[in-house]
C-alpha cells in the first residue's frame, strides 16, 4: 500500500471529533504521501469535510496525533500548518475577484523594489513562470480574476497554494457546480501536481473522477475509515457497497492492529 | 472577459473625462466669462476641498469601508490649528497640531471598526457627531479668525500661476494614486474590499491596514481643514458641514465602487473637477443653488446605477 517505501509526509493518526453528541470522526488514521493522490470518499456526513479541517488547523481534534514530516502535533493551527506546508484550497475564500491574476497569486508576499513598491513586473514574469510549470492556461493575467472560469478560478486557488510553499495541497471538491470540461481542466492540473510531486489530498463525491485520478482511495463512513485502497485494487461496486455499508470494511481496532 | 478591470475602470474614467470636456464647451457657449482664467482657476481652488477628502474616501470606500467623520475632522482640525496660533504657536506647529488631532480621529475611527468590528457606518456616524460637538466646545462655539500670513497664504495665496490649495490637492491626489495603485498597502486596501477572508488567509494584518485607511482619510480631511480655515482666515466650528456628502459623491462618479474592492484616484479627481464645473457653469448662468443640489443628486444616482448595471455584468460573465 506504500509507495516505493518513501515515508509519509503526513500521518493522522487516531484522530476523533465530535460535536457536541455527533461523532464526527471515530479513530482516523491516515498517511499521505508526495507524488500521490489520495481521494477522500464517501456519503454525505461521513466526516471527510471535517476530517480535511483538521488537518488544515481550522478544527482542533479531541484526541489523536497530526506529524507533518516527522514533527507531531497535537493542536494544529492554521499558520502552523500553512507553515508546514499544508495548504487546504478554498475557491470562493481565497481569491479576491476584482483583482488580477498577478495580485491574486502574490497577495501578502508581493515582491517589492526602491522600498515601498510593488514590483509589478517582476510578480508577473513569476506568475507566467508559475501557470506554465502548471499548465495553467489563463488568457490573461491583467483581468480580474472573477470574470475567469470557474475552473480557471480553482487553477489559480491551486497555484497561490503552491506560491505561497504549498507541498501538501488539500482540495475539498475542487469540481463541484463545474461543467465536463472545467472539471478536466482541474484533473489535468491535479494529476500535474502529483508529477511534479506535490501531495494531493481529494475531497470528491464523483466517483469516476477519482478513479481517474487517485492513487489510493480512503473510504469514510460514519466517521470511520472504512477502507484505505489502491485505486488499481477495487472497482466501483466495492467502493460504493464500502461507502453505504453493504460491505463492511475493516473494525478500527484490526485496522490499528495491522497498522502498528 | 473584455470587461476587465483596467477596461472597465479607463472607461469609466474615459466617459467622465469627456462628460468633463463636453460640459466645459457646453459652458463656454451659454457664458463667455465661463473660459477666462479666472473663472477656470475658481473652478480648480472650488474642486479642492472635495478632492482631498475624496482622495481619502476613495480608500476607505475601495477598502470595503467608508468615513463620515471627514467633515466634522476638517472642522476640528481647523478649529485646533486657529486656537493654537492664537495661543501664540508659530503656523506651522499649528497645522502639526491640528493634523495630529485628525490622524488620532482616524486612529480611533479604525480601532474601533478593526477591533470591534462595529460597521464603519455607524462608528463613523457616531464619530461625526462627538467630533464635531467637541469642535463647537473647544471653539465655545465661536467662530476664530485672523492668523498670520504665513497661514492665509496656504489658503488664498499662489504657486506659480494656480492657487496654493490646487497645488497642495494636486500632491495628495498623486501621492493618493502612487499609493492605491503602486505600493502593497494599497494592494492590500483593495483586497480588503474585495475579499477580506481571503486578505487574513494570507497572512496580513487586516486591522492594521484598517486602521492605516481611515487614518490616511483623516489626513485627507485635516488638509481640507487647513485650506478651508487658511483661504477664509477663520476657523468655523461648523465648517466642512456635509462634505462627507461630496467626498462620497465625487468618489462614486469617479468609479468607486461602494461594494469595495475597486477604486481610481484620476476617477475621483476627473469627478471633483466635474461636480466643480457644473455647479461653476449652474452659477454663473444664475441658477438657483437648490436645482444645482437637485441635479447633483440625480447625476450620482446615475453614476452609481451605470456603476451596479457594469458589475453585475462582470458578475454574470464570471459564472
Ligand atoms: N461545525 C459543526 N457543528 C456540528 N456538527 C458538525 C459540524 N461540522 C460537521 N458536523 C457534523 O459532523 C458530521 C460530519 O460532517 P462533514 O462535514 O465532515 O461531512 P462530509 O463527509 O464532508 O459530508 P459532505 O459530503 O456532505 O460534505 C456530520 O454529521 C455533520 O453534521
Ligand atoms: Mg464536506
Amino acid at each position: 500500500m506504500k509507495t516505493n517505501g518513501q515515508a509519509a509526509v503526513l500521518n493522522l493518526f487516531n484522530i476523533s471529533k465530535s460535536f457536541g453528541n455527533i461523532q464526527a470522526l471515530d479513530r482516523v488514521s491516515l498517511e499521505v504521501f508526495s507524488g500521490q493522490v489520495l481521494a477522500l470518499v464517501g456519503d454525505n456526513g461521513a466526516g471527510k469535510s471535517t476530517l480535511i479541517k483538521i488537518l488544515s488547523g481550522v478544527y482542533a481534534a479531541d484526541a489523536g496525533e497530526i506529524s507533518i514530516r516527522g514533527q507531531v502535533f497535537k493542536h494544529l493551527t492554521p499558520a502552523r500548518a500553512m507553515q508546514s506546508g499544508i495548504t487546504t484550497v478554498y475557491q470562493d475564500l481565497s481569491l479576491v475577484n476584482g483583482r488580477d491574476a498577478v495580485s491574486n497569486v502574490f497577495l501578502g508576499k508581493e515582491h517589492r523594489k526602491a522600498g515601498y513598491f510593488v514590483d509589478r513586473r517582476r510578480m508577473e514574469r513569476e506568475t507566467r513562470h508559475l501557470l506554465d510549470r502548471l499548465h495553467i492556461n489563463i488568457p490573461s493575467l491583467k483581468v480580474p480574476v472573477g470574470s475567469l472560469s470557474g475552473g480557471q478560478r480553482q487553477a489559480l486557488a491551486v497555484a497561490r497554494a503552491i506560491h505561497q510553499g504549498g507541498k501538501i495541497i488539500v482540495l475539498d471538491e475542487p469540481t463541484a457546480a463545474m461543467g465536463i470540461k472545467e472539471s478536466q481542466q482541474v484533473m489535468a492540473l491535479i494529476s500535474n501536481l502529483r508529477e511534479q510531486g506535490y501531495a494531493v489530498v481529494l475531497v470528491s463525491h464523483h466517483l469516476p473522477q477519482v478513479f481517474a485520478l487517485a492513487d489510493r482511495l480512503c473510504i469514510m463512513r460514519h466517521g470511520s475509515l472504512v477502507a484505505d485502497l489502491p485505486t488499481g485494487s477495487t472497482n466501483l461496486e466495492e467502493v460504493v457497497a464500502l461507502m453505504t455499508g453493504i460491505k463492511a470494511g475493516l473494525p478500527t481496532e484490526v485496522r490499528k492492529v495491522a497498522g502498528n | 472577459m473584455f470587461c476587465s478591470g483596467n477596461y472597465r475602470r479607463f472607461s469609466t474614467q474615459g466617459l467622465l473625462l469627456l462628460a468633463l470636456l463636453g460640459l466645459m464647451i457646453i459652458m463656454s457657449f451659454s457664458s463667455p466669462y465661463f473660459m477666462k482664467w479666472d473663472n477656470l482657476r475658481n473652478i480648480l481652488d472650488q474642486s479642492t476641498l472635495n478632492i482631498l477628502v475624496g482622495v481619502g474616501m476613495t480608500m476607505v470606500i475601495c477598502a470595503g469601508g467608508i468615513d463620515l467623520s471627514v467633515g466634522a475632522v476638517a472642522a476640528l482640525a481647523g478649529a485646533v490649528m486657529g486656537l493654537a496660533m492664537h495661543a501664540g504657536y508659530s503656523a506651522y506647529l499649528a497645522i502639526a497640531a491640528g493634523l495630529m488631532v485628525a490622524v488620532l480621529s482616524g486612529l480611533v475611527n479604525g480601532g474601533l471598526t478593526a477591533y470591534l468590528r462595529i460597521t464603519p457606518f455607524i462608528v463613523t456616524l457616531a464619530s461625526l457627531s462627538i467630533i464635531r460637538g467637541l469642535t463647537l466646545i473647544i471653539t465655545g462655539a465661536i467662530p476664530i479668525s485672523s492668523f498670520p500670513s504665513t497661514f492665509t497664504g496656504l489658503g488664498s495665496g499662489s504657486l506659480g500661476i494656480f492657487p496654493a490649495p490646487v497645488v497642495l490637492t494636486a500632491l495628495v491626489a498623486a501621492a493618493g494614486a502612487v499609493l492605491l495603485n503602486l505600493t502593497p498597502s494599497g494592494y492590500y486596501f483593495q483586497a480588503m474590499g474585495g475579499n477580506e477572508e481571503a486578505l487574513r488567509r494570507s497572512g496580513i494584518s487586516v486591522p492594521r491596514y484598517k486602521i492605516l485607511v481611515y487614518v490616511l482619510s483623516a489626513c485627507c480631511a485635516g488638509l481640507a481643514g487647513l485650506v478651508l480655515t487658511a483661504r477664509l482666515n477663520c476657523a468655523d466650528p461648523t465648517a466642512g458641514y456635509m462634505l462627507e456628502m461630496d467626498a462620497i459623491a465625487t468618489a462614486v462618479l469617479g468609479g468607486t465602487s461602494m461594494r469595495g474592492g475597486q477604486g481610481s484616484m484620476a476617477g475621483t479627481v476627473i469627478a471633483g473637477l466635474l461636480l466643480a464645473v457644473l455647479r461653476n457653469g449652474l452659477t454663473i448662468n444664475s441658477i438657483a443653488s437648490y436645482y444645482q443640489q437637485v441635479l447633483v443628486g440625480v447625476i450620482i444616482l446615475a453614476a452609481v446605477v451605470i456603476s451596479e448595471l457594469r458589475s453585475k455584468r462582470v458578475e454574470e460573465a464570471a459564472l
